[in-house]
């Protein structure tokens, strides 16, 4: 079967400026597509742009400095980074959504929760309110809630954590989304609350037949979500690999590291091996490979030379001199 | 909700008798002799002490104290020193027109002063910012009864569009209305510029955009909204200081109100009227603050619920 391009991201740049002369590259050159169907991993440490990348897509950078300077965004045809506002603004919410990770504040603490989900569906649908109150049970339901009438009548302070994110997910969903971004949807939940939600979105991206872009730090999702994985560090992708092969065959250090550094129970390992050093300042990015100061490989063509993303395997990308082959 | 309400009413007996004994005790704090004062400068000890046992001033406090509240819960607050008149016939005399006052500033201050705050916010950093708080920093600095006497110059001597004192027509409120409403506009102008910035950069907000609402709709239900929590409270703080700053705005207007009434009262030590202004005094304070803690209830639902 011939895999179907949902979202095409090309040469995204997007910059932060603290004046209107000096900026800082939080995302730089970063290329990738997500097919229909599919759960696409964006995995890296804080810091590393991977949110800027979602709220880039998104085009949530308003109220903050950060703007798009370079590249497209291209979602069903269209190029999110040209289309007028008001053509995203329908987009949002319908073709595209979003969840976060803090369920808690993503909700508005003034509103019941029936009247938000409302909103949403009314936005992007002729529904009237009954039919849409109708539809937000039918979701919440869905998403697992036990006694969606009650719950549409609470305020977001009333619900856990973990019913948060459900109603989130049902809000995010209701429109039958082709592309739903998942900013760290579990990081702020208890783990047993986490395997639930990812179980939830993996069941209801299967019945929908709807993509994922999951963007987390945590590798232990990754293995069970996705089927593709980009790896990205200092703003840049630095591995993108089917899940199999990045878990099987990790070829970036900064990957290998990622991996070596996740606790294995079992393994006999006293001390947990990790990555020396920290994320470079975005203000003062190394020369060279963004990675060459924290790698044991670095020679001196990594310290004064940027890698390209070299194509090794069958949809395995890695950014190492080290593959220059 | 009935029951938050319930709640904060009996949360304000016991508050009710404190500043009762506050007012009453405080009074007896202030030098001078009211006796000595009906009955002039020189009239003989005895006559003073005639209508001092007359006044039950001889009485120990605590057991005028009582006497007076066991009165007032009966709706009497005495008679006045100076007028012999019943301290409450000549409150409610006076306080159509303190009422007057306080309306004319309430109309307009708080709305303004929101909608600065909120334009300010919004378009941050751009001289609609720079503006707003400039003009906020301005009425927060300007001393009511300078903005009054500047008024009084320009509107009314100078351009003579707007009489100078007393009360009857509207055009008669507009110059008060003016000095009892800036401090607020400017007070809560700077209050919800800083909230509804701080709202602004919420979860919810960004949620909200995320639906694809509307960039009207996310400011004013989201993020508006929300900002108000915190704007509620300062507004409750001051319609307070509102209706002591009416003393300063009836004397610079010539207004026969009960600032007026309290200053003229303190002057002659004429007890009974001075506790019933301070009573009054407080019990609006103590009113508006539960109107405020009801309005409080309303807009954010945490409270309610507790």
């Amino acid at each position: 079967m011939a895999k179907e391009v949902l979202l095409e991201v090309k040469d995204l740049r997007t910059e932060f400026f603290s004046s209107k002369k000096s900026s800082v590259t939080a995302v730089a050159d970063v290329s990738f597509d997500i097919n229909k169907g599919e759960i696409l991993g964006l995995v890296g440490e804080s810091g590393c742009g991977k949110s800027v990348t979602s709220l880039s897509i998104m085009q949530l950078l308003k109220d903050t400095p950060g703007k798009i300077t370079n590249g497209q965004i291209i979602l069903d045809g269209v190029d999110l980074v040209k289309a007028p506002a008001e053509e995203i603004r329908k987009i949002r919410g319908g073709k595209m959504s979003m969840i976060f990770q803090e369920p808690m504040s993503a909700l508005n603490p003034s509103m019941r929760i029936d009247k938000q989900m409302i909103e949403t569906i009314r936005l992007h649908s002729d529904m009237t309110k009954e039919q849409a109150l109708a539809h937000a049970a039918e979701m919440l339901k869905k998403v697992g809630i036990p006694d969606p009438p009650r719950v549409l009548k609470n305020y977001p302070h009333q619900l856990s954590g973990g019913m948060s994110q459900r109603v989130m997910i049902a809000m995010a969903m209701s429109n039958d989304p082709k592309l739903l971004i998942a900013d760290e949807p579990t990081t702020a939940l208890d783990v047993t609350i986490q395997a639930q939600i990812l179980d939830l979105m993996k069941k209801i991206q299967k019945e929908e037949n709807s993509s994922i872009l999951l963007i987390t730090h945590d590798l232990g999702v990754v293995a069970e979500m996705c089927s593709r994985v980009i790896v990205m560090y200092a703003g840049k992708i630095v591995e993108e690999a089917p899940v199999e092969v990045l878990f099987g065959n990790p070829s970036h250090p900064y990957t290998q590291g990622l991996i070596a550094s996740v606790p294995k129970l079992g393994s006999g390992v006293k001390v947990l091996p990790s990555i020396p050093g920290s994320v470079p300042d975005l203000a003062s990015m190394p020369e060279g490979c963004r990675f060459a100061p924290r790698c044991k490989y670095a020679t001196d063509k990594c310290r004064t030379m940027n890698p390209d993303l070299f194509q090794i395997g069958e949809n395995h990308r890695c950014r190492c001199w080290l593959m220059d082959k | 909700m009935g029951r938050y309400v319930a709640r904060r009413l009996l949360e304000t007996i016991p508050l009710m008798v404190i500043i009762s004994i506050v007012v009453f005790m405080f009074i007896h704090l202030i030098p001078g002799d009211p006796a000595k004062t009906l009955a002039g400068v020189e009239a003989p000890l005895e006559e003073v002490e005639a209508i001092r046992e007359e006044l039950g001033l001889n009485d120990p406090l605590i057991v005028q104290y009582v006497n007076w509240v066991k009165d007032a819960l009966k709706g009497d607050l005495g008679r006045s020193f100076k007028s012999d008149l019943p301290v409450t016939e000549l409150i409610w005399s006076r306080f159509q027109f303190t009422i007057q006052l306080v309306f004319a500033g309430l109309i307009w201050a708080p709305f303004v002063g929101i909608f600065i705050g909120v334009m300010c916010a919004i378009k941050r950093g751009t001289f609609v910012d720079l503006g707003g708080m400039l003009f906020a920093i301005c009425g927060l600095s300007a001393p009511g009864f300078w903005l009054g006497l500047m008024g009084i110059q320009f509107f009314s001597v100078k351009m003579g569009l707007l009489p100078s004192g007393g009360l009857g027509t509207l055009k008669h409120l507009i110059l008060p209305s003016m000095v009892m409403g800036t401090g607020i506009m400017a007070t809560l102008a700077r209050y919800s510029r800083s909230s509804m910035l701080e709202t602004l950069r919420e979860d919810y907000v960004r949620t909200a955009r995320a639906k694809g609402q509307r960039e009207q709709i996310v400011m004013f239900r989201h993020a508006f909204m929300n900002s108000l929590i915190q704007v509620v409270t300062i507004l409750g703080l001051q319609i307070g200081g509102l209706l002591s700053g009416s003393v300063l705005t009836e004397t610079i207007f010539s207004i026969p109100g009960m600032g007026r009434l309290l200053t003229d009262s303190i002057a002659y030590r004429d007890y009974p009227t001075i506790q019933g202004i301070l009573l009054m005094f407080a019990l609006q304070y103590v009113l508006i603050n539960l109107i405020v803690d009801v309005l409080y209830g309303v807009i954010n639902p945490k409270i309610r619920y507790d």
